[in-house]
């Protein structure tokens, strides 16, 4: 087991270069000039540019380049802004807030996922099943830009008009855990609605196989078949998709921290990139790799506890 | 083959396989139908299947795949899949008393516990993510509120009642750990766990090699031997049944077409199913000749033919097969036949 993690975090380091190299390409060949954009409409006194250009070994090759970043990560250094701002520094104190944001949008997914998949199929083809899958569909057609905006008016501006009590704050952090209920209901909609379908195909499944007949031949009560010896089963596909999911929200919140103004990550992206900040976009990307890596791994050492077919050496 | 002209018997019901004693019978399904409802429309799996066992008693159900035999067994345990199943019609009485008229709650109190059943492929049948030793020992935590401790000593006790081999140390094994045999073994102590009157062993040996087959029919008859229980042998190897059963009844398209103390059948099968079925068991003496098989394909249970459903391939076929069933014609105390000529069919087996 010690040795399986061991080799799958060697496997990772290829992987993380690879994507840093990708990223800064990308960058790299994106249009405009960092040095001009910092002086917006204005036009940079010459003797600046040629002094940042060399400072930021703009005018050397880009593998040249590439090869001045990833020396400096592997000494601790993660770069500098064009202001002068250390990466590490930003990243650091706005990556807190992505992964509150995230994990609070993880919980909330996994709960009300797993609660009407599973509610719904104990319901089959009853009215309730239908309504949970009309409703899912609506979350999934619906994109975040829609929910988050309707959401924020409606519960966030109009409930405070109407009563007089914020029940949920629309903007910034300031609140504490409070303040990510709403962001993170948006973030995690459309995940809630495929979990939750899958929950309901997978749980129903489940108690279509030969070992829940035994169980029920054996006597056991419903509750027992249903919440033990179909649920563990039904759980193992639930986890996987979890597990994939966190770094599918760690990148998707770009857009609602946007609209809910937190300082996280995903707005420092946007910007960033924006005003080709290389380091930053590198800085920000690879992390976010690096959480999908250890997510996987995660999910893989979960599946040997909950399937004991598995086994890793 | 001897194709006289029969008598004509009158439509009959099919009457139960009656205990020797005649007394209750420790289990009687009389008369059941099942029906399940599918989109090509509604399959008549089961149609007015009628026997009886007494304690200590094997009775071997033989059939192919659709015959109903299987559903009968699943109606008896209560296990037919709601809401597709159902049971319009028929009684299966336990000690006297008709499972079909109970609660739930008061079934769920038999399932198990007083009726426990066997399934086919153990590996399937067994929950993949629990050990053994707790799939076992459930049986003593949930319906008899044991302490896990208890459970689990009761469960070794147990795993070395079917012969597990160093059942202490596999207690806490999971099932894709054991063989098919072991697993099979497994299956038999959780039925047996808290010593069923009844006992449905659904095709138990059809998954396994041969020669653990044979241990596995060895096990299942000294289980029934030292606890007096009741078995019913499902299966469609007509090899197993000779040496456990007691009784048989053969099954074909939801119907019984026979029923008979076992050496009854083999020496004299008194329907045409019944004598392809044995005629077409491979045999030594005949090595090198073409095996006999049943010519044309079992009934399709959405169109069932009028008359007789095995009609379409009985080289006994009569005009009057295919327009009118046969019921189960009653030979001697023993025995019954659904068809027309049985007699021919008896006679034949006996030239």
């Amino acid at each position: 087991m010690g040795r399986y993690i061991l080799r799958r975090l060697l496997q990772a380091i290829p992987v993380l270069l690879g994507a840093t190299l990708l990223i800064y390409a990308i960058v790299f060949a994106l249009p405009g000039d960092p040095i001009a954009s910092m002086y917006g409409d204005k036009r940079a006194p010459q003797n600046v540019v040629d002094v940042m250009r060399e400072q930021y070994h703009l005018n050397d090759p880009f593998i040249v380049q590439y090869w001045h970043y990833i020396s400096g990560v592997f000494q601790g250094d993660f770069g500098r802004t064009f202001a002068g701002v250390e990466v590490s520094s930003i990243i650091g104190s706005k990556f807190q807030v992505t992964l509150n944001l995230a994990f609070t949008a993880l919980v909330m997914e996994a709960v009300i996922g797993v609660g009407l998949g599973l509610y719904a199929a104990l319901r089959r083809g009853r009215a309730q099943d239908t309504m949970v899958l009309a409703s899912t569909l609506v979350l999934i057609s619906v994109p975040t830009l829609v929910t988050g905006f309707v959401l924020q008016l409606l519960l966030g501006v109009r409930l405070k008009q109407s009563t007089g009590i914020e029940f949920f704050p629309i903007s910034g952090v300031a609140d504490g855990l409070h303040s990510y209920l709403l962001p993170a209901f948006v973030l995690a909609g459309t995940s809630i609605a495929y979990l939750t379908r899958l929950t309901r195909t997978s749980l129903a499944e489940t108690l279509r196989t030969d070992y829940i007949r035994t169980a029920v031949a054996k006597g056991m009560p419903r509750r027992r078949v249903v919440g033990r010896h179909a649920l563990r089963n039904a759980l193992i596909p639930l986890v996987t998709y979890l597990g994939a999911d966190l770094g599918t929200l760690m990148g998707g919140a770009v857009i609602t921290e946007t609209i809910f103004n937190l300082p996280g990550i995903g707005q420092e992206l946007f910007r960033s990139v924006y005003e080709r900040q290389q380091p930053v976009v590198v800085g920000i990307v690879t992390l976010l790799v690096l959480v999908y890596i250890l997510a996987n791994l995660i999910v893989d050492l979960l599946y040997a506890v909950l399937d004991p077919r598995i086994r890793y050496e | 083959m001897n194709q006289s002209t029969p008598p004509f018997p009158a439509w009959g019901i099919p009457d139960p396989v009656r205990g020797v004693t005649g007394t209750e019978p420790l289990l009687a399904v009389d008369d059941l139908h099942v029906e399940f409802a599918t989109r090509q429309g509604t399959v008549k799996a089961v149609n007015g299947v009628s026997y009886s066992l007494n304690p200590g008693e094997t009775l071997a159900v033989l059939g192919e795949s659709g015959s109903g035999k299987s559903v009968t067994a699943q109606a008896i345990m209560g296990i037919l899949d709601a809401p597709q199943a159902r049971i319009p019609r028929g009684r299966i009485r336990f000690r006297g008393t008709d499972l079909l008229r109970l609660k739930e709650d008061a079934r769920a109190q038999v399932r198990g516990r007083r009726i426990a059943m066997v399934f086919q492929d153990a590996l399937s049948a067994l929950n993949p993510v629990f050990t053994v030793g707790s799939q076992i020992a459930e049986m003593f935590r949930v319906h008899q509120g044991m302490s896990r401790r208890d459970a689990e000593a009761r469960a070794v006790e147990l795993m070395d009642r079917v012969r597990i081999p160093g059942a202490r140390q596999r207690l806490h094994d999971y099932p894709h750990q054991f063989s098919g045999g072991m697993r099979q073994r497994i299956m038999i102590a959780m039925a047996i766990a808290l010593d069923p009157e009844v006992l449905i062993a659904d095709e138990p040996t059809t998954a396994l090699d041969v020669t653990v087959q044979a241990q596995i029919m060895e096990l299942l008859a000294e289980v029934q031997r030292d606890s007096g229980m009741g078995m019913i042998l499902i299966t469609h190897d007509l090899g197993v049944v000779a040496d456990v059963a007691d009784k048989i009844v053969v099954m074909y398209g939801g119907r019984i077409v026979e029923n008979a103390l076992v050496h009854d059948v083999y020496r004299t099968p008194a329907h045409p199913y019944t004598k392809g079925l044995l005629e077409s068991i491979p045999r030594v003496d005949r090595k090198g000749r073409e095996l006999y098989a049943i010519s044309g394909t079992p009934p399709n249970l959405l169109d069932m033919p009028p008359g007789c459903a095995f009609a379409p391939r009985c080289p006994y076929r009569q005009d009057n097969c295919t327009t009118e069933a046969p019921p189960l014609y009653r030979i001697g105390s023993t025995r019954g036949s659904a068809c027309h000529y049985w007699r021919e069919v008896l006679d034949g087996s006996h030239g």
